[in-house]
């Protein structure tokens, strides 16, 4: 009896260890959740907390007065000379109009630069628009200065001493006149989804490198997703099991862990300097990202395949169909869920690369916005990296505006995987 | 299905072919990311205000930026390749080697480089010398010999010198703005040593690694080449410093400060007329063989070397940029303009 009783007891004192090793392991994968949300979160709110304000943009109001002596000095409204003139002087005017106590040659100076350059291209794009306000007295908004800027979002702080902030008392006082006047408006900021890449915090866009991206991209899909699935439906379905085969197979998943700095120098080395494709541009970026890419996709594209029941080949063999048949309107149609998993974690990490581009020269300074692949681009990353190593402070809220515009293309990219696998998925 | 993407795939390489033929129209410009924001300022104002193209630029490093700027002539390599420092004897062989015979050397302007702490830290007022002695890899003990830098804490160096631990960030060994401190500031402290002085005639080779080398006992941290980030990390840690260009103290103003060098502190001025002593010049190169090729050159050239641009009052001051004086810059003025008359 006793006996039985102490054996009992021993039972119990294990089970209640077992239950406790139990709801330990649940604390530690509740725990491992919880880091993960946190960092996530933590994440997010640094990036949207510092970048909010790069999607907004200031903007102040001047009055110039289109000067006809300065635009077009010989009357001929010649459209060259219309282009050419000396608008800076115009936007100069306006300024030293508006503060006429500004005398010193310093001052006047630091007061010009109160308005963004941009404003010069846009008197002159008015001009080219319409020869008409030649001569007029106009109002006209124009971008702020990126150091202004910055004031109005709270960024350089207004209560702080002098020597501490990078904006000087006077030209707070200049910024606050024109406040009290309704001349300073904080509006969406437009141009950064239109303009592309500028050394001026407030004129950068991203749509370059947006552009660039999406260029890149379909370059990569279009290679990677038929060599990719080509691959893999011949070596799951119609490859020998040999030697040959199997060596094959090893560096398809050898080469998944190449480091992707490896495909930049293979690019430079063959695409570059073999096939002489164009230095900087999205085809030759698209080759590079599309080999990263290829081994992905073959081998989710392989598991997906092999995921089907061999009874639905079978079936269609039966019936007559040859085996080819048999793969393309059977087999493939009901993995196409998985392969296009495959294809987008593949893809998700191609849009994210910077390292191999480095070595086909598309982590550059771009202005222009690319048209056809072949035109110099970049993509969001390599902008990304720029931005956040310029020292002007205004592009520090570009940057994290340029990640929260990476993530948006990245969710959308994925939103749209997502979309199709329900659309196609099949359940037995 | 299988034709049809067979036939995309080889359409595609078609295009491809198609593409690469197709000449260039567009300046392409390597090399310093020191030079980097000049450069694309100008090509910025280059690309808006004339029908050219905004030139590409891409930021290699200066050593980075010869190596592609000297493989070749011909369109598939950089017209114009940017440096933190002169070109070398060696990068000029490499350059004749490959057919590139003519290039004409254009000084930009100067680069100070900091020595600078976060605000919430006192300023700091050092000598080349005592710079040296904190963070050259081995210096000389009291009776002249070199042993392994023994310095812990900056009063270790001097008694006059704040009693914290010696902690500076830094620029990696691969880049310009590295090599320019260990040239103009150890080697500047270094050379005041008679011993090692001596050392130069006798023993060149040793000289250069004695004054050059930094200490890698964790006293000098790499940093990366983001400047950005050292700046973060000082305001973090009030008690550490950082080595970074002039234009990023110049933009940071409100949160850190530079040191005052032999007494100087690293202000526009003293960079300009040369008295702050740890400071260089900037250059670019141009390949002769590619001016009135690739359309544009000689337009951009003018732009970098206007007034508007590089000029006391210019736009690259804006940028950290500091000038030269104005006989200097009429000089490569016109070595620029003798570059149109000459093609």
């Amino acid at each position: 009896m006793t006996e039985l009783k102490e054996s009992m007891k021993k039972a119990r004192a294990r089970l209640k260890k077992r239950h406790a090793a139990e709801t330990r392991f649940k604390a530690f994968g509740i725990g491992a959740l919880a880091f993960a949300f946190l960092c996530v979160v933590m994440l997010f709110t640094s990036i949207i907390s510092n970048g909010y304000t790069g999607f907004r943009q200031t903007y102040v109001q001047i009055d110039v007065f289109m000067d006809e002596g300065i635009i077009d000095p010989k009357g001929d409204r010649d459209e060259k000379a219309l282009r050419s003139a000396d608008y800076a002087k115009i936007v100069r005017q306006s300024l030293y109009d508006k503060f006429p106590e500004v005398t010193a040659r310093r001052d006047k100076r630091t007061l010009a630069n109160l308005v963004s350059s941009s404003a010069v291209y846009d008197l002159r794009d008015m001009v080219l628009a319409n020869q008409a306000v030649i001569g007029q007295n106009l109002s006209v908004w124009v971008m702020a200065s990126d150091e202004v800027d910055m004031l109005v979002k709270d960024v350089f702080k207004r209560d702080e001493p002098e020597n501490t902030r990078p904006i000087t008392n006077m030209e707070i006082a200049w910024v606050e006149k024109l406040e009290a006047e309704n001349r300073v408006e904080t509006r969406f900021n437009t141009n950064f989804f239109v303009a592309g890449d500028s050394r001026e915090p407030e004129q950068a866009g991203i749509r370059g490198a947006l552009i660039g991206s999406a260029l890149t991209m379909l370059v990569t899909l279009a290679l990677s997703f038929p060599l990719g699935v080509m691959a893999a439906i011949y070596l799951e379905e119609f490859a020998p099991k040999n030697k040959f085969t199997h060596i094959v197979e090893v560096n398809i998943n050898n080469l998944a862990a190449v480091p992707s700095i490896v495909f930049g120098l293979l690019g430079l080395a063959i695409f570059l300097n073999l096939f002489g494709m164009p230095r900087s541009a999205p085809i030759a970026g698209g080759f590079v990202l599309a080999l990263m890419t290829l081994p992905t996709i073959i081998i989710a594209s392989r598991a997906a395949l092999k995921s089907i029941p061999p009874s639905i080949m079978e079936a269609a063999i039966g019936v007559g169909a040859s085996k080819m048949q048999a793969v393309f309107h059977h087999q493939l149609p009901l993995a196409l869920p998985g392969i296009l998993t495959g294809t987008i974690i593949g893809m998700a990490q191609a849009l994210g690369e910077t390292a191999p581009l480095l070595m086909i020269g598309m982590v550059a300074f771009i202005a222009d916005v690319p048209g056809t692949p072949f035109d110099p681009a970049t993509v969001l990353p390599v902008q990304v990296y720029l931005w956040a190593d310029s020292p002007e402070r205004a592009f520090v809220e570009k940057t994290s505006a340029a990640i929260m515009v990476l993530l948006g293309f990245l969710i959308t990219m994925n939103a749209l995987a997502v979309l199709l696998r329900k659309k196609l998925e099949r359940r037995w | 299905m299988s034709i049809k993407k067979t036939l995309a795939v080889a359409a595609l390489a078609s295009v491809l072919a198609a593409g690469a033929a197709e000449a260039r129209d567009q300046i392409r410009i390597v090399g310093s990311s020191t030079v980097y924001p000049f450069a694309t300022s100008v090509a910025e104002t280059f690309g808006k205000s004339t029908s050219f193209k905004t030139p590409v630029i891409e930021s290699t490093g200066s050593g980075g930026g010869f190596k592609l700027f000297c493989a070749g002539v011909g369109e598939e390599h950089p017209d114009i390749t940017n440096a933190s420092r002169a070109v070398k004897q060696s990068e000029i062989e490499r350059c004749a080697k490959n057919g590139v015979e003519k290039i004409t050397e254009v000084k930009v302007g100067y680069d100070g480089i900091v020595l600078a702490n976060s605000k919430q830290g006192k300023p700091l007022e050092i000598t080349r010398k005592q710079i040296f002695l904190a963070l050259a890899k081995d210096v000389p003990n009291a009776e002249g010999k070199l042993v392994p830098n023994p310095n812990q804490k900056w009063s270790d160096v001097d008694p006059s010198l704040p009693d914290i631990k010696i902690e500076v960030l830094g620029p990696p060994p691969t880049s310009g703005t590295r090599d320019a401190f260990a040239e103009l500031a150890l080697e500047g402290g270094c050379k005041q040593f008679d011993d090692i002085k001596a050392m130069k005639k006798t023993d060149k080779k040793k000289y250069k690694a004695v004054c050059h080398s930094v200490r890698e006992d964790g006293a000098y941290i790499d940093a990366g080449e983001n400047d950005n980030l050292i700046i973060q990390k000082l305001n973090a840690n009030p008690d550490a410093f950082g080595v970074f260009g002039f234009s990023f103290l110049d933009q940071n103003s409100d949160s850190v400060q530079g040191s005052l060098i032999d007494g100087k502190a690293p202000e526009f001025e003293a960079i300009a007329d040369g008295s702050y002593p740890v400071s260089r010049p900037l250059f670019f190169y141009v390949k002769n063989a590619h001016v009135g090729q690739v359309p544009g050159i000689l337009e951009y050239l003018a732009e970098f070397t206007a007034d508007k641009a590089w000029g006391d009052e210019g736009y690259l001051t804006d940028k950290g940029l500091i000038p030269m004086p104005v006989e200097e810059r009429a000089k490569y003025k016109a070595a620029v303009e003798a570059l149109g008359a000459g093609s």
